[in-house]
């Protein structure tokens, strides 16, 4: 980059970083629980800016989705079941905090003096272990994301704990909001006659090109920033955007509370299956190199995917994609329970809202 | 080890994935618990996944004691590109610990969860007991500092959705469970906090490497902080004075199964977690010094003292043994502070012996609590009268638990004591000794409440639990028994995970 390119870089950074903080303080300001929690997805926006600027295109994705997408909305659902009121304070949850945040924030700063400096390509994380990932992906993985390389198959098990970790706080919430009646859940309102008549419209033009955007970004995680989690989350948006414009009912119809669990637990199942295939094969476990025996390998066609890279590691190739797609199962499957959980509640109780 | 190093329990084929069986085991069955039709259904996969567990478990602690060391690479990538599972005999130990436990929770949820969580539940109830499960097996195997998060993750999730559920019975579980949540939540931040400056400044996860590359680094204040984060969010998840403020409640307020298991081996895990840094990762020198004789010590010594004295004045009895979990705790930690051979084999001794009584405890109040409310000291009076087989196995636990001779409890203190005089940290044995002296106080308590008073009002509904529930309360109970008089098995793999970590035999 030009001497001056590092400069604009270096003031955006400056500017990001500044409005996070000056966001941050709103939030910590604030009285109204709907303000903070939409400050909390403008947080989300900002870093996600941020994390683009320092060229981190996949975590900017998942930030933008999850953080001032699917959180807003499930904490939004989550106001509605609480009565809030003036919380009394004391000393004790101010003291205790403020020692928290002061002892950590005096670490932080002292912790970056020894850090090495910003984008250094001899620090040890572009030196070391990062930079086998970038020489090596191309020959043993095979696909152009190495940011895919490394989650899917290199770090394959982490991410196989990450979708259990969404998998868990699916079975958390459904234990906790998902029983009980739901008798009453509020019929959709008439076709005609309401104020709603953009927003339907709208929304049913948009879901179908929201689940096909959520497809296309789970296809193109190979090439480009994307995958399962993105996806997974984006795909959630489709049904939770049909329950909010046309009721809760009609969607519940369409997608059954315990099919959309079973869905997740599904994706959980595929994501494992492919490690123990792996493993049957003689392989460890989600060795992919051995998720076809050789004799399957033999059968595909060399110009399957039509790419020329894809004509040598058909093992990684496929277990990269079906273990995203076991992510974008359960992913997009919890993403719907934990709203079901809150948005059936909150039907529930109408006098609880507020 | 001795007696593991003959064991073949399994084909080699199966032994050779063993480690990632372990783990895989229970995550693939959490997935067909949440997938059965009914509770039945779901308690007989947990059962056998978790048997499956155990069978996986001893299959690595053979391959441990003949190999010393197994490593797995996940993926086919060799660390530090992958993530690899890495098992020494403490590892293996605690696998076994965890495992045993689980297997004895699944046995008792059969019954104990019939009266304490709706029907309806009970298929996601146990896919989260698996995942719990599953968790803490993954973080005592994974040689990766970040694999170790997602485990530490998958493994507080579960809890916190299980310690909810106890709202049927209790519903100051409630609140609890969001403190729990809280207080977790800013362990696991602080966590991975501090692996992401240890990998800031060693540009790898990978627990050996991480310490190669440590050693040869020097004085460095991104890798002191890191280390400091690291034990900060350990410490919370281990209920480390005075971090454990989440501990009370959620024990008191869990279903009693949830309550045994996480007594049993949420702490352990934690613990074993910092012992890994502590004395694995961390670079030998000064900074390691100055945490464990400076920090750890007064801190554990403060948790023995404060929280027994806590646990004396307590009135629930749920909630004295939380209280004297915090304490334990300390126990364990002072031994580990001592940083000798000896000190460190007295605390991981402790921490199984700690596991196997805390688990009977919470076990027999979880008995008790099938046919009566009882929640007050007061309310278990004369309660041994009415079922005098859960009774006795409560007494066995309580006279480990108070560091009766003949017991596990008993050789645990004996050695952290003689462990302690050997280094001439008088201070520390005084310490023991109050803290012993307050536990007999508030275990004497309970003990004369539930054998020699006459029966309460609750007492008078009292009825012997089902078999179920008492075959493994007193597999566990017995089992400090035996240990406390034959403790070959418990010592020999002790002495090896020790040997392991410092290697030196003690």
């Amino acid at each position: 980059m030009s001497e001056i390119a590092l400069q604009v870089n270096f003031g955006l950074n400056i500017a990001l970083l500044l409005m996070l903080v000056a966001i941050g303080l709103a939030i910590a300001r604030t009285r109204s629980l709907l303000a903070a929690i939409l400050l909390m997805g403008m947080y989300s926006l900002a870093s996600a800016v941020w994390l683009i600027v320092m060229d981190a295109a996949d975590v900017a994705f998942t930030e933008a989705v999850v953080g001032a997408g699917i959180s807003t909305v499930v904490l939004l659902g989550a106001i509605l079941l609480v009565r809030a009121g003036p919380v009394r304070h004391n000393w004790r949850m101010t003291i205790a905090p403020a020692v928290l945040v002061l002892g950590v924030g005096g670490l932080l700063v002292y912790a970056v003096t020894g850090l090495p400096e910003f984008g250094d390509p001899a620090s040890p994380t572009n030196a070391h272990v990062g930079r086998s990932y970038l020489i090596q992906t191309s020959d043993e993985i095979g696909v152009p994301n190495v940011v895919t390389a490394v989650l899917a198959s290199y770090r394959g098990f982490d991410t196989l704990g990450e979708t259990v970790v969404v998998f868990a706080a699916g079975i958390g919430v459904a234990l906790m909001l998902g029983f009980g009646p739901r008798s009453n859940l509020p019929r959709a309102p008439a076709a005609t006659g309401d104020h709603h008549v953009v927003l339907r419209v709208t929304a049913k033009l948009l879901i179908p090109l929201i689940a096909l955007f959520a497809f296309y970004v789970q296809f193109h995680g190979d090439l480009g920033a994307g995958g399962g989690f993105q996806a997974g989350v984006i795909l959630a948006v489709a049904p939770i955007l049909h329950a909010l414009v046309f009721g809760l009912r009609g969607t519940i119809a369409a997608l059954p509370v315990r099919a959309v669990r079973s869905v997740a637990t599904m994706g959980v199942l595929l994501y494992s299956g492919v490690g123990v295939v792996c493993m049957i094969n003689g392989g460890g476990f989600l060795d992919y190199d051995y998720l076809f025996p050789p004799s399957v390998e033999a059968m595909i066609p060399p110009g399957l995917m039509g790419e020329p890279y894809h004509a040598h590691h058909w093992g990684q190739h496929f277990g990269i994609f079906f273990i995203e797609l076991g992510v974008l199962l359960t992913v997009a499957a919890t993403m719907v329970t934990i709203f079901y959980g809150f948005a059936g509640r909150a039907a529930e109780e109408p006098g609880a809202s507020t | 080890m001795i007696l593991f190093e003959a064991l073949y329990v399994a084909p080699p084929a199966l032994t050779a994935q063993a480690p990632i069986l372990v783990i895989a085991g229970p995550l693939i069955g959490a997935c067909a618990a949440a997938l059965s039709p009914g509770g039945r259904t779901a308690w007989m996969v947990s059962m056998l996944t978790a048997a499956f567990a155990l069978w996986m478990a001893v299959a690595v602690a053979g391959e441990v004691a003949r190999e010393d060391v197994i490593d797995y690479a996940l993926g086919g990538f060799a660390p530090p590109m992958g993530i690899a599972l890495r098992i020494d005999a403490l590892g293996a130990t605690m696998a076994l610990l965890v495992a045993s436990i689980g297997v004895m929770g699944a046995l008792y949820s059969g019954h104990a969860l019939e009266s304490e969580v709706k029907a309806e539940k009970h298929t996601l109830f146990q896919s989260g007991y698996l995942l719990c499960l599953a968790g803490f097996l993954g973080l005592v195997f994974t040689g990766d500092a970040f694999n170790a998060f997602v485990f530490l993750e998958v493994s507080s999730i579960g809890t916190y959705a299980l310690v909810a559920v106890g709202e049927a019975r209790d519903r100051r579980a409630l609140p609890a469970a969001f403190n729990y949540l809280i207080f977790g939540t800013v362990g696991a931040t602080l966590y991975v906090l501090g692996v992401g400056f240890l990998y800031a400044a060693t540009g790898t996860l990978n627990m050996v490497d991480m310490a190669m590359r440590l050693a040869t680094l020097g004085d460095n204040s991104a890798v002191q902080a890191g280390l400091a984060f690291v034990v900060a969010g350990l410490g919370v998840k281990a209920a480390m004075f005075p971090l454990h403020g989440w501990l009370p409640g959620a024990y008191a307020g869990a279903p009693s199964l949830v309550s045994v298991f996480l007594a049993a081996t949420a702490t352990k895990a934690a613990i074993y977690l910092i012992i890994r840094f502590v004395f694995d990762v961390f670079p030998e020198g000064e900074f390691g010094e100055i945490f464990l004789s400076w920090i750890l010590a007064p801190l554990a010594a403060a948790a023995v003292i404060i929280c027994s004295v806590q646990a004396v004045f307590e009135k629930e009895v749920r909630r004295i043994l939380a209280f004297s979990s915090v304490a334990q705790v300390g126990f364990i930690l002072l031994g580990v502070s001592l940083a000798t051979p000896a000190g460190l084999s007295a605390g991981v001794f402790y921490l199984v012996a700690h596991a196997l009584m805390k688990g009977a405890l919470f076990m027999a109040v979880g008995a008790f609590a099938i046919s009566v409310r009882a929640r007050t000291v007061e309310d278990f009076s004369g309660i041994a009268r009415e079922a005098p087989w859960s009774a006795a196995a409560f007494g066995v636990g309580a006279a480990s638990l108070g560091g009766v001779p003949l017991t596990m409890g008993f050789l645990a203190k004996w050695s952290l004591v003689s462990a302690a005089l050997e280094t001439g940290e008088i201070w520390i044995v005084a310490v023991l000794a109050i803290g012993s002296l307050l536990t007999l106080i508030y275990v004497g308590r309970m003990l004369e409440a539930m054998f020699f008073r006459a029966p309460g009002r609750g007492a008078e509904r009292a009825r012997e639990a089902p078999v179920g529930v008492l075959a493994p309360l007193f597999v566990l109970a017995g089992l400090s028994l035996w240990f406390g008089v034959d403790a070959t098995l418990p010592v020999s793999m002790v002495n090896a995970s020790v040997s392991a970590l410092v290697g030196a035999a003690p």
